[in-house]
């Protein structure tokens, strides 16, 4: 018997030695950037196919949370500044840069069963409207927006990222929720957007790092530069993202 | 009726050998430590204030409430479900095996996917939900949701510990009461049921803390909102997006419960069930 745990042993260190000579880049990111990033990861794999791109989506602060609870990851990519801080302060992240700037907007199931028009008929109780819990940024931005707006929305479920509130409008469950423009547009016909006037004042900075932590900082560092490329950057823009 | 249920053998000295002691001091670590961790990092000092906020209190009373509901559920058609699987013997293999795996399913299948299937029956756009929309009911995002969740994920557990105890109980006594002229309805009700009675206990209990611990099918068929459908689980992975130290006194709360249903019951309803 300890002979066979002894062999195990064995296997699992020559499997460690006999890892392939690739980088894994390991990153976390704001589910809101789920598509683009994909995209970008994709992009940056054509030229260096010798690096693996990693991406763990998830509620920001859920990510930042998981940072600082020691999960290993190389870069950061969050959809608010106060996350991201929470990594700075526990001095897990270096130097974040803005890369991208998104604002809200109502989406609706496609044909608008609910006949939403605007952030007002949030308040409706009749509708099952959807929010992002306040403490994920798409959250937190949302009950900026409807303070400014004075409109006290009749919430039926707080989703604890935006994709999963995105989710359940394409699904016809929810009539009405606030999530980004960029992802309502990757939603595509299963769902409406609703431009709404207040959006452009509560603007979500997304600051991407890398991490301190990171298990190989020079493969991340320039997968961090080609997002921060004119190359990468036209990829966020094309899935609506705005350059801060 | 109790019998020793100590081995005869274990092992040739009677004690188990140095291999399968470490293996299992290995395995009771990863069982036990990680609670041990949580009572270590608790934050004792803020617990009382942590406990008594309102949005504690809230998420307590509805994970009390809808986990009791939905054991009584899970009580009232996961009995009627046991004694057929009981008399499944009797069937031809596959109507037993189908019926047996369909029992089986919500104990294997990831919560999250029996949230996922539960939305698509139940939903507004659901096979079945459209038509209760039609008539004005819409079960997503409420209290029910939740209760709906708990029982599909708790069933199992109820219905396998009535039929180990219906398997095992001893079927004289209900002939004896038929030849004496008691009706099949008599029968159950007089004779099957007290005989079940423990396993009955017990699989109420697994049923009640599996529901209160339900997560995954809860956030997805029901959502979350406080009071109505944000359950303790829900609260506490809410709570470690941003306050740790609430996640970690509603774990603890969780934790509490669950320790006081098992340990609570045990002695007095539970008689050389769970020992």
């Amino acid at each position: 018997m300890l002979r066979l745990i002894a062999v195990a042993a064995g296997v699992v260190v020559l499997a460690g030695c006999a890892a392939p000579q690739t980088s894994t880049v390991t990153v976390l990111a704001a589910a809101s950037l789920t598509d683009a990033l994909d995209e970008a990861s994709a992009a940056y794999r054509a030229e260096h196919p010798d690096v693996e791109i990693v991406v763990g989506y998830g509620g920001s602060s859920a990510l930042a949370e998981q940072i600082v609870s020691g999960a290993p990851a190389d870069v950061f990519f969050a959809a608010n500044e106060a996350t991201m801080q929470t990594v700075v302060d526990a001095s897990l992240a270096v130097d974040p840069e803005v890369l991208l700037t998104n604002t809200l907007e109502l989406v609706v199931p496609a044909g608008n069963p609910g006949e939403v028009r605007g952030l007002a008929d949030l308040a409706d109780p009749q509708l099952v409207v959807a929010l992002c819990d306040p403490s994920v940024p798409c959250g937190a931005a949302a009950v900026q927006l409807l303070d400014l707006a004075g409109v006290t929305a009749s919430v039926d479920t707080y989703e604890d990222d935006v994709r999963a509130a995105l989710t359940k409008v394409a699904l016809g469950e929810v009539d009405a929720a606030l999530v980004y423009r960029t992802d309502v547009a990757a939603a595509g016909d299963a769902v409406e957007g609703i431009e709404i006037p207040e959006a452009a004042s509560v603007v979500n900075r997304y600051p991407v790092a890398l991490l301190a932590d990171a298990a190989d900082p020079a493969a991340a560092q320039e997968f961090l530069d080609f997002l921060r490329s004119a190359e990468g950057r036209e990829v966020f823009e094309r899935a609506g993202f705005v350059a801060p | 009726m109790r019998v020793s249920s100590r081995p005869k053998h274990v092992g040739r000295s009677g004690r188990a050998g140095p291999v399968v002691a470490v293996l299992a001091a290995v395995g009771l670590a990863l069982l036990v430590l990680p609670l041990l961790g949580l009572l270590l990092r608790a934050p004792w000092a803020e617990l009382p204030g942590l406990l008594a906020s309102e949005a504690v209190l809230q998420a307590l009373g509805l994970s009390l409430g809808t986990a009791a509901v939905s054991t009584v559920l899970c009580l009232t058609f996961g009995i009627p479900i046991a004694v057929l699987l009981s008399h499944s013997v009797h069937w031809g293999v596959v109507p037993r095996r189908l019926l047996r795996a369909a029992i089986t399913i919500p104990l294997v299948l990831p919560p999250v996917v029996g949230g996922i299937a539960l939305l698509l029956l139940l939903g507004r756009r659901g096979i079945v939900g459209q038509w209760l929309a039609e008539i004005g009911i819409t079960i997503p995002f409420t209290t029910g949701a939740v209760v709906i969740a708990q029982t599909f994920v708790a069933m199992p557990f109820l219905v396998f510990a009535v039929e180990g105890a219906l398997r095992s109980a001893d079927r004289r006594s209900e002939l004896a009461a038929a030849t004496l002229g008691a009706t099949p309805g008599q029968t159950f009700r007089l004779v099957t049921l007290p005989l079940v009675a423990p396993g009955i206990a017990a699989g109420a209990v697994l049923c009640f803390t599996r529901a209160l611990g339900e997560f995954g099918a809860t956030i997805t068929f029901a959502g979350s909102f406080p009071g109505v459908t944000r359950t303790l689980p829900i609260a506490s992975y809410l709570a470690m997006n941003s306050d740790p130290d609430t996640a970690i006194a509603l774990a603890l709360v969780l934790l509490a419960v669950s320790l006081v249903v098992l340990l609570g019951l045990r002695d007095r309803w539970l008689p050389g069930v769970v020992k």
